[in-house]
């Protein structure tokens, strides 16, 4: 969570919300903030910290794991239009990459203001591809990995 | 700052769901086979409500569709103090 705050000034600047949320009490949360969020990045987490008690939400969500009884690491990205343009879930060993979910949302960013599509890997100022006719089977000519 | 009541428990709306068509005809005691909502790309969002620590403003609770018309990351982990 604290590399997604780290980050923090970059979403705000895509002009994007960002919330966290697990099955600890909003009590908890404060805690976690006060004693060692705060430490990891400079103000702690900037965004409002979720309590899903129960986990009605992750289960809503397909991320809750009712064995353990916690929400699994999963994200989403959301777009203006209250669409799900992406989710990424991760069984909770493996930390996320927040750089990735930035280019993530910069990419669906721009798809929906220009309605072109990004290559894989796209990072603005790379080439986008207008789809349509013409460009079927010619891809390669415009863009390879 | 006002400062926000809260208490020790309080009920929390959680998701926030259209019931499923064609289920209320069912007998009372049988259990109904209600179709699970989960989350898909592509389709809108789940919305619901849950209590919250924003810092600098303490507990309030926050709800999904209140950021309706922005970009929204919403980030789930399995708890606070783990190791990742």
């Amino acid at each position: 969570m604290a590399a997604v705050a780290a980050l923090y000034p970059e979403f705000k600047a895509l002009d994007v919300e960002v919330l966290s949320i697990s099955t600890d009490s909003r009590f908890v949360h404060k805690i976690w903030q006060a004693e060692e969020l705060s430490k990891m990045v400079d103000g702690g987490v900037p965004f409002p910290m979720l309590s899903d008690g129960g986990g009605r939400i992750g289960t809503a969500y397909g991320v809750y794991d009712d064995a353990a009884g916690v929400d699994i690491r999963g994200r989403f990205i959301i777009d203006p239009d209250f669409v799900v343009r992406a989710m990424e879930v991760l069984t909770p060993e493996v930390g996320r990459n927040p750089a990735e979910l930035l280019r993530q949302v910069k990419a669906f960013q721009h798809v929906v203001k220009t309605g072109e599509v990004t290559p894989s890997g796209w990072e603005p100022g790379d080439i986008t591809l207008t789809p349509g006719p013409d460009l079927v089977g010619k891809v390669w000519e415009v863009w390879k990995p | 700052m006002s400062k926000l009541k809260d208490g020790c428990v309080k009920p929390v709306v959680g998701p926030i769901m259209e019931e499923t068509e064609g289920s209320s005809s069912a007998s009372p005691g049988i259990i109904q086979e209600v179709k699970k909502m989960v989350a898909k790309v592509g389709k809108e969002a789940i919305d619901f409500e849950a209590s919250a620590f924003v810092a600098g403003e303490g507990f309030k609770p926050v709800r999904l569709s209140d950021y309706k018309g922005k970009w929204i990351v919403i980030c789930f982990y399995p708890g606070d103090f783990t190791y990742v």
